[in-house]
C-alpha cells in the first residue's frame, strides 16, 4: 500500500518519532476503479473464443453447436439465395409497424393521462389492468379478432412495446418538480409552451427508460410470434430449421436477433446522450 | 439621490383587508398595505409569519388557499425564489427567455445576462452554475420582462455569505436603473436594512411595523445610524438584547 507524506496534523497514524511529521496511510479505495476502454466486448468475445476453440478441438458435437464459421458460412448461403434479405426484411417491418404504433399510444397517453385528471381517471387504471394480463396471453384473442395474418401480430408488438413506454413516461411526468410548475405559471406560459419546455423535456428520462424497454420487447413479441404461428420471418426461417435438424440455420437466426436488439439498444442510447446532454453535467 | 420622487403617489400594489388560512390557521389577518410604484421595499418576519403567503397571494400563486380581501397588482410582475429554479434541461439563454417571445426577444436576453454578468454563459446548462450564477441567471430571467413589480422571496437565502454581499449589491444596481416595486422577503434584518427604503415586519398576519430607512446608498452594515433602525426592526420581532 502507498503511502503518502503530507503537512496535516489530524491523522489517526501516530508520529514514528518526535519531530517527525507524521505519516497518512491512504485510504483502501472500495469503488472498481476506472473503466477499460471497450471493456463490454471482452466477455462476449471470450465466449466466442472459447466456442471457436471448443468446435476446432472436436468437442463440440456439429449435429447441436456447429462451429461459428459454419454458422457464418450458412448465414452466407442463406443471404444469397435470397431466403435470409425476404425473412429478416419481413421481421424488421412487423417489429417496425409494431414498434411506431406503441410508440405513439404510449407518449400520447402518458401525456393525455399525466396532464389531466379526467385523462388519468380513464387511461392510467386501465393500462395498470392491461400491463397486469400477460401480452402474449392476448395471441389466441387476437387471432380470433384480427386473423392470423399481420394485423395481429403488428398489434400484439404494438402492445408489449407501448407499456413500459407508458409506464415509465408517465411515472417521469408525474414526478415533474411542482416548483417548475409554478415556475411556468409565474412566467405566464401557455399551455403549449408549457408541455413543450417544462413537460415533455422533464419526462424525457422516463421516456428513455421506456423506450428501452420498449425495444427489447418489440424483439422479444416478435420471436414469439413468429414461432408459432408465422408463415414468413425470421422465426418462421428457425421454425423450419428445427424441423429439418438444421442447427446452423438456427444459430444464424439467432444471431441476428442478437444483431437487431443490440444495434437498436445502441441507437437508443446514443440519441439519449444526446438529448439528455444536461444531465452529464448533473452526474459530472 | 432621493429615491421617493412623484412617480410614488400612484401605487403598484394595493392590499386592502387581505385575509389567507390554512386549515383554519389565520396566516393573514385583515392586511392593509400600498406600495407605491418604484419604491423598494422589505418584509421582515420570523418563519411561520405569513410573509410567502403574502407575497405569493401579491403574485398570484395561492391556488385553493382560503381567504378574502381585495389584492390589486400591476401586470407585469416577476418573481424570484430561493431557489434559482433554472430548467434543468433549457440552456441559461433559454431559461432567461422562458415565456418571452418577438423578434428582438434574444437580443433582450443576452443584454439582461450580461447585466447580471454573465455574459458568454448563455449557452452553459445550469448544472454548470455555481450557485450565486443561477441566481444571476434568475435575476436575469425576471429583469428581462420588464416587470413594474419584482417579488423576491428570500433570493438569497441559500447563498453563501460574500455570493450574497455580492448579490446585494447587484440587486440594489438593478433596481435604479429599471425601477421596478421590489418587495422582498427575507428574515435577515441586516439585509432589509440595507438594500431596501422601507421594511414592513410582518407580526402575527399582520404589519407590525413599518419603517422608512432614510439614509443614503450604497450602505454598509457598519454605519452605526442604521445600528438605530436595527434595534427598532429587531424588538419589532422579538428580540431583545436578552436574547442576544
Amino acid at each position: 500500500m502507498t503511502t503518502v507524506t503530507t503537512t496535516t496534523t489530524t491523522t489517526t497514524a501516530p508520529a514514528t518519532a518526535a519531530g517527525q511529521l507524521p505519516r497518512v496511510r491512504r485510504r483502501r479505495r472500495l469503488s472498481p476503479g476506472r473503466r477499460l476502454p471497450a471493456a463490454r466486448l471482452a466477455g462476449p468475445l471470450a465466449v466466442l473464443t472459447l466456442w471457436a476453440a471448443a468446435s476446432a478441438a472436436g468437442s463440440l458435437d456439429p449435429a447441436a453447436i456447429p462451429a461459428p464459421w459454419t454458422v457464418l458460412r450458412t448465414a452466407g448461403h442463406l443471404w444469397t439465395d435470397g431466403t435470409l434479405p425476404t425473412d429478416v426484411l419481413t421481421s424488421l417491418e412487423r417489429a417496425g409497424y409494431g414498434f411506431a404504433i406503441g410508440l405513439t399510444a404510449g407518449v400520447l397517453l402518458a401525456l393525455a393521462s399525466g396532464l389531466s385528471r379526467t385523462g388519468e381517471a380513464l387511461i392510467d387504471g386501465t393500462v395498470q389492468l392491461n400491463r397486469a394480463i400477460p401480452t402474449l396471453g392476448l395471441i389466441p384473442l387476437f387471432i380470433l379478432w384480427l386473423g392470423i395474418g399481420e394485423t395481429f401480430k403488428i398489434a400484439i408488438i404494438a402492445i408489449v412495446v407501448y407499456i413500459p413506454l407508458y409506464l415509465n413516461t408517465h411515472a417521469a411526468l408525474s414526478g415533474i418538480d411542482s416548483r417548475f410548475v409554478e415556475l411556468a405559471e409565474v412566467q405566464g406560459l401557455s399551455r403549449f409552451t408549457f408541455i413543450r419546455q417544462v413537460v415533455i423535456p422533464g419526462a424525457l428520462p422516463g421516456f428513455f427508460v421506456g423506450l428501452r424497454l420498449g425495444v427489447t420487447g418489440s424483439w422479444l413479441g416478435l420471436v414469439v410470434l413468429e414461432q408459432i404461428n408465422a408463415t414468413s420471418g425470421l422465426g418462421y426461417l428457425m421454425f423450419q430449421a428445427q424441423n429439418y435438424g438444421q442447427s446452423d440455420v438456427i444459430l444464424v437466426g439467432l444471431l441476428i436477433y442478437g444483431v437487431f436488439g443490440l444495434v437498436s439498444d445502441s441507437v437508443v442510447r446514443l440519441i439519449e446522450r444526446r438529448v439528455l446532454a444536461w444531465r452529464r453535467t448533473l452526474s459530472n | 439621490m432621493a429615491p421617493h420622487t412623484e412617480q410614488l403617489t400612484r401605487p403598484a400594489v394595493q392590499l386592502r383587508g387581505l385575509t389567507r388560512s390554512f386549515e383554519g390557521r389565520t396566516v393573514l389577518d385583515g392586511i392593509d398595505l400600498d406600495l407605491p410604484a418604484g419604491q423598494f421595499t422589505a418584509l421582515l418576519g420570523h418563519s411561520g409569519s405569513g410573509k410567502s403567503t403574502l407575497l405569493r397571494a401579491v403574485a398570484g400563486l395561492d391556488h385553493g388557499v382560503a381567504g378574502s380581501g381585495q389584492l390589486t397588482a400591476p401586470e407585469r410582475v416577476s418573481v424570484v425564489f430561493q431557489d434559482s429554479r433554472l430548467l434543468p434541461w433549457r440552456r441559461v439563454l433559454e431559461n432567461v427567455l422562458l415565456g418571452l417571445d418577438g423578434k428582438d426577444a434574444g437580443a433582450r436576453g443576452r443584454a439582461a445576462l450580461a447585466e447580471v454578468g454573465l455574459k458568454g454563459r448563455e449557452r452553459a446548462w445550469p448544472g454548470e452554475l455555481s450557485g450565486g450564477e443561477a441566481q444571476r441567471a434568475a435575476l436575469a430571467r425576471s429583469l428581462v420582462r420588464e416587470p413594474e413589480l419584482l417579488l423576491a422571496d428570500e433570493p438569497f437565502g441559500a447563498l453563501d455569505a460574500l455570493t450574497r454581499i455580492r448579490m446585494h449589491h447587484l440587486l440594489r444596481d438593478l433596481w435604479q436603473r429599471h425601477r421596478p416595486s421590489v418587495l422582498l422577503v427575507t428574515h435577515d434584518v441586516d439585509e432589509a436594512i440595507v438594500l431596501a427604503d422601507r421594511v414592513l415586519v410582518l407580526d402575527r398576519g399582520r404589519i407590525g411595523l413599518d419603517l422608512t430607512i432614510d439614509h443614503p446608498h450604497p450602505r454598509s452594515y457598519r454605519e452605526p445610524v442604521l445600528g438605530e433602525y436595527r434595534e427598532r426592526l429587531l424588538a419589532a420581532l422579538g428580540v431583545t438584547e436578552d436574547h442576544r
